[in-house]
């Protein structure tokens, strides 16, 4: 445990010394967003009935940004290989910095989503359920794409293969997000659209971290 | 800690190693006692880093098995990789962690028990003890290489790994490793160590890789499809 704990530390630590992943991630997902009401007319009732599609498509594209680097720069100074070469499974190492790349990247998509809401005119009803949506579905977001990080390792254009590869896979949680929250504006019950991404959420927990590291094995032979 | 028993023995039989479609090298023994040290030798491309990569377990062998007091070592994978520390090509510096910060975070992933003190002794005996505050980004390659070696003696393993060590270090330095080495191996810890320059091993068994490259057939093979192969 305290090694998990050690492996969020230090990539915590890194992304704050380097300091760009988090800013540009949120700077992507405000300036898209508010592209909108460019794009589409200031109409109010329009916007409301876009919000929420528009709020998690924007969140899904701005969460893929910064994935490329979740491996890249471990595996291009070696430290990948020592970090599979610990007595630590290399699947448990691989949920630590999932988390930490979501406490750098899913958590500052969470706080800036509802100010976005208020830009976009959603109802308020929608607010609560916005939240919770991202709070299940970002971190299955974080553990999708890092095993398609892992994949496109080594990759020239590794950029571009890995949102062929990670995108298809988002299309459920960005379908039950919008879900919960145009249920919740319409005042329809929310529980069973938020059981299904937490469903998503457990099942990408077990499962993702097998396929990540088995992924990143091979990329170290 | 029981893997540095006097009679723990390292071995392997009739390993091969295949990269890309290239047997690298086939049936290769070696066997290695407590105290016990191993030269690898041989020409470029011979396959030295990857019968050590192979040893530390980021290589799976294409043929022969691997033993540790001969119990193969795939059955834990995790008891091998405590034993083992690998240093390769890549010196693993986080340019944005200072010295200290970069050997504490994996003295502590390979064995939570090691504490401060041992890292504190780790950077004192590689000379890097008035560069602990420095970011990684400002040291020189060879101060890189004896950080990353600082890592064999921050958290201690019985067995060494060592890819071309002395790449990049001065005079005073590879001194230094050679005593580090003899010390290591007197506690009962082996060292396997690949080299092209001079370094002073006593006692050590020398292992030519190109003794073990496949003749004829499959190199003929190789040599018919035009020589962009190599």
């Amino acid at each position: 445990m305290s090694r998990l704990f050690g492996i969020i530390h230090r990539d915590l630590r890194l992304a704050l010394r380097q300091g760009s992943d988090s800013v540009m991630v949120v700077t992507f997902f405000v300036l898209t967003v508010v592209l909108f009401p460019f794009g589409i007319g200031p109409e109010a009732n329009i916007l409301e009935r876009v919000s929420s599609g528009v709020l998690w498509v924007t969140a899904l594209l701005a969460s893929m940004l910064s994935l490329d680097r979740l491996f890249q720069a471990d595996y291009e100074d070696g430290s990948l290989e020592l970090l599979a070469l610990t007595p630590t499974p290399l699947e448990l190492l691989v949920l630590g910095k999932v988390a930490a790349h979501w406490l750098t990247t899913g958590l500052p998509l969470m706080v800036a989503a509802p100010v976005l809401a208020v830009l976009l005119n959603m109802n308020a009803d929608g607010f609560v359920t916005l939240l919770l949506t991202m709070l299940l579905g970002t971190p299955t977001l974080s553990l999708i794409g890092a095993m398609g990080a892992a994949l496109v390792l080594g990759a020239r254009r590794g950029g571009v293969l890995l949102s062929l590869l990670v995108l298809p896979l988002y299309i459920p949680v960005l379908i039950f997000g919008v879900g919960a929250i145009d249920a919740a504006v319409q005042g329809l019950p929310v529980h069973a659209h938020l059981l299904i991404l937490g469903g998503m959420l457990l099942a990408a927990l077990a499962l993702t971290p097998w396929a990540t590291a088995a992924a990143l094995r091979q990329a170290l032979e | 800690m029981s893997d540095f028993a006097p009679n723990a023995r390292f071995s392997g039989h009739g390993l091969a190693c295949l990269r890309g479609e290239r047997m690298v090298f086939a049936s290769l023994d070696f066997a290695l006692d407590a105290g016990g040290a191993l030269l690898l030798l041989g020409p470029n491309g011979s396959g030295k880093s990857s019968l050590l990569r192979l040893l530390a377990g980021l290589l799976k062998p294409a043929a022969g098995r691997l033993a540790w007091n001969d119990q193969p070592v795939a059955d834990d994978r995790e008891a091998h990789s405590a034993r083992v520390h690998y240093v390769g090509h890549h010196d693993a510096v986080k340019p944005v962690l200072t010295v200290w910060e970069n050997l504490r975070f994996w003295a502590g992933l390979h064995s939570p028990a090691a504490g401060d003190a041992l890292t504190a002794g780790a950077l004192e005996r590689f000379d890097l003890k008035r560069l602990a505050e420095v970011p990684g980004k400002l040291l020189s390659a060879g101060q890189k290489r004896r950080l990353n070696l600082a890592r064999l003696l921050a958290a201690p393993a019985p067995v060494w790994l060592l890819d071309e060590p002395t790449v990049a270090l001065d005079r005073a330095s590879v001194k230094r490793l050679e005593a580090d080495m003899a010390r290591h191996r007197a506690e009962g810890g082996m060292v396997i160590l690949s080299t092209h320059a001079e370094i002073d091993l006593p006692g050590a068994a020398e292992l030519h890789l190109n003794r073990f490259t496949p003749a004829a057939p499959d190199m003929a093979l190789l040599a018919g499809d035009g020589e962009d192969w190599l």
